[in-house]
């Protein structure tokens, strides 16, 4: 008798877990359906579609990925880069130049160096805001033009090389075709940075100095230390963005992508809140899939490429618009 | 915003106070300051450069500048940013250059400051009444705005770009060696930017909205009225921008003025208005407006790589903002 009334309470509270669960990540889950949605209506209206163009889809989400991951951090915690396309585009050359005309083996030394290089210029754009304590957006308004002037003194045209490994690290698929290495090395390099700093006390901090600083700063966290951090990762973040695009083009670039811009409007689509605080990850990666589909669908649909510039900024802003129309029915209510 | 850790040593007597007083209260001095240093520098750097002609020059060239930082200043009053002013200048700039052969240039530049006004509106009410962030809000409509030109650009490819004699005239030419022509433009819109500032209620309303958003409401002011025409008019601020740089460079593209973004929120920055609202005013932005015309100009003549000029820019508006912060002991 008290074991079945046990069982059916913990049925009912299991499927309280499961609503519990869909309902803090609900705006996770609309953005699964969402490009589950796209991917049908792009089979739909391309019956050609396939593996090849997926394979193609992930190798061009990969650097706007993790660029939007890069952001994701930093805004959790309350700030925001607008320098993470400078530091992408210095990231990117440094490795070009440093890989061309080298052995194999070194490349993994370059590789090695440039992430340590992005963890360092990340920690400096923190440092600043936190010691000078201007605004975070000031800070790394103007670093973005320092990062984009190092560019040009490491490579002031595009150029330079990349190793064989190191290209094919991203290109073609892995044990099945449907399964792009792009996407594989995605998953992994966020995985292993983010999931265990998503469970330790730092990461617990980051979301703690990004929604309230001064609670967190009473609780005991070293909100100065935490933020110098959260940019550090950030950094790390856009030196792989950078590496990248070495990877994808085999060359450095020093003319800045529009990844700031992008990685902005990506979290913004993934749910992360502008103020700090919310959000996570996986909400920015799947917007950026979204929206490289949105641009693929423009095309399948011979849209004008000039209105598919107009489509983004009304997506990033009708995006918004609905958050803060949701949130203020939820007060009113 | 932020937790400040030890509000430091206050001691009303001591000299440095004193001069810590002085910089908040009157930052244009030291501004001033910097300028003339600047100058110096520029004149110690190639000797005979600073003429007549060049001060000119230079006044021409940071005058659009100067008005797009303006368009930063009152959206940063309200603690807000408005970074589509780029894209708004530079439509306003081609729409006018396009109509002008067909349709006069009264129209022309009629069409244009409409045009940017309306866009301007749309970044007030979404800023205003929806509530969504400013800089994603001008971020997106910057996107929306250069998509759609480069549609019209298209439509209108038939059409002649040709900016007319009298812009041509307000926007390159100067008179007496030493007053550009552009001045006439500039002097009312800095006056009215000032005066309206000091001594209007809509001025107050800016930096009581910036200050504290809901004690203003509560006190009885209209918020989204406040920022729709706030929005309306550094749309309108862009559009006058946007056409004295056609004159100036005698021609329009789709992104004529985007590269002044960048220059005008840290001109605004520079010249001691705080992105975090509430705090600033324009005199000091015209100042930091000629500061990064003259820097542009001293790095030119050094020889300077753009690399290194970059990265100078960049420290300058660093160092600038720290000393803000620093001086006014706000976080």
């Amino acid at each position: 008798m008290t074991a079945a009334t046990d069982v059916v309470s913990s049925r009912r509270s299991m499927a309280e877990t499961i609503g519990d669960w869909a309902r803090r990540n609900r705006w996770t889950l609309g953005l699964v359906a969402l490009l589950v949605g796209f991917l049908a209506f792009t089979k739909l209206i391309g019956p050609g579609y396939g593996a090849p163009e997926i394979q193609n889809l992930a190798i061009g989400a990969l650097p706007i990925a993790l660029a939007a991951v890069a952001q994701a951090i930093v805004v959790i915690s309350g700030g925001i880069d607008l320098s993470v396309g400078s530091i992408m585009a210095l990231t990117s050359v440094t490795s070009a130049v440093l890989m061309m005309d080298q052995s194999e083996e070194f490349a993994v030394v370059v590789v090695l160096g440039v992430l340590l290089m992005g963890i360092a210029i990340g920690a400096i754009n923190g440092a600043i805001i936190v010691i000078t304590r201007v605004p975070d957006i000031v800070v790394t308004l103007a670093m973005s033009f320092v990062w984009a002037g190092a560019t040009l003194l490491v490579l002031d045209s595009p150029g330079g090389g990349a190793a064989d490994w190191f290209k094919g690290l991203i290109s073609g698929s892995i044990v099945s075709e449907w399964i792009p290495r792009a996407l594989v090395v995605l998953v992994v390099v966020v995985g292993v940075v983010w999931i265990p700093l998503r469970r330790s006390i730092l990461g617990l901090s980051v979301y703690a100095t990004g929604s309230d600083r001064l609670a967190a700063f009473r609780s005991g966290v070293s909100v100065g230390r935490t933020k110098i951090i959260a940019y550090a990762l950030t950094g790390l973040f856009c030196a792989l963005g950078g590496l990248a695009v070495t990877a994808s083009t085999g060359a450095g670039s020093p003319v800045p992508g529009a990844y700031t811009l992008q990685s902005v409007a990506a979290i913004v689509l993934g749910g992360v809140s502008l103020a700090g605080g919310r959000g996570g990850i996986l909400g920015p990666i799947l917007a950026v899939f979204i929206l490289q589909l949105v641009r693929t669908d423009l095309t399948f649909l011979e849209v004008n490429p000039n209105f598919s510039t107009v489509i983004q900024g009304v997506i990033l802003i009708g995006v918004v618009l609905l958050g803060s129309v949701l949130a203020m029915r939820r007060v009113r209510a | 915003m932020s937790v400040s850790v030890g509000t430091g040593e206050r001691n009303p007597s001591s000299t440095a106070e004193e001069w810590r007083r002085l910089f908040r209260d009157r930052p244009l001095i030291p501004l001033l300051g910097l300028l003339v240093v600047l100058v110096l520098v520029l004149q110690l750097a190639r000797p005979g450069i600073v003429s007549p002609e060049w001060l000119g020059v230079t006044m021409r060239a940071a005058i659009p500048l100067a008005i797009l930082a303006g368009c930063q200043t009152l959206a940063m009053l309200t603690g807000g940013i408005d970074l589509s002013v780029g894209a708004i200048a530079s439509m306003a700039a081609f729409v006018m250059a396009t109509l002008a052969t067909d349709q006069g240039p009264i129209v022309a530049v009629a069409v244009g400051l409409a045009a940017a006004a309306l866009a301007g509106a749309v970044n007030g009410v979404g800023v205003g009444i929806f509530k969504v962030h400013p800089l994603i809000m001008t971020l997106g409509m910057g996107l929306v705005i250069l998509g759609l030109t480069s549609v019209y650009q298209l439509a209108m490819v038939q059409s002649p770009v040709d900016v007319p004699d009298a812009i041509e005239w307000l926007g390159s030419e100067t008179t007496l060696t030493f007053l550009p022509n552009n001045l006439l433009v500039f002097i009312p819109v800095a006056a009215l930017i000032i005066i309206g500032l000091r001594r209007s209620g809509y001025g107050r309303l800016l930096f009581a909205v910036g200050d504290n958003p809901i004690a203003a409401r509560l006190s009885g002011a209209r918020v989204w009225q406040v920022l729709v025409a706030l929005y309306v008019i550094s749309a309108v601020l862009a559009a006058l921008a946007g056409f004295l740089v056609a004159g100036l460079v005698k021609t329009a593209t789709i992104q004529l003025v985007e590269e002044s973004l960048l220059p005008s929120v840290a001109a605004a920055v520079i010249g001691g208005t705080s992105i975090m609202g509430g705090r600033g005013g324009y005199a000091g932005t015209i100042v930091g407006a000629l500061i990064l015309t003259v820097l542009g100009t001293l790095l030119t003549v050094l020889d300077m790589p753009e690399a290194a000029r970059q990265i100078l820019f960049g420290i300058i508006i660093v160092a600038v903002a720290a000393a803000y912060t620093r001086v006014t002991g706000e976080s």
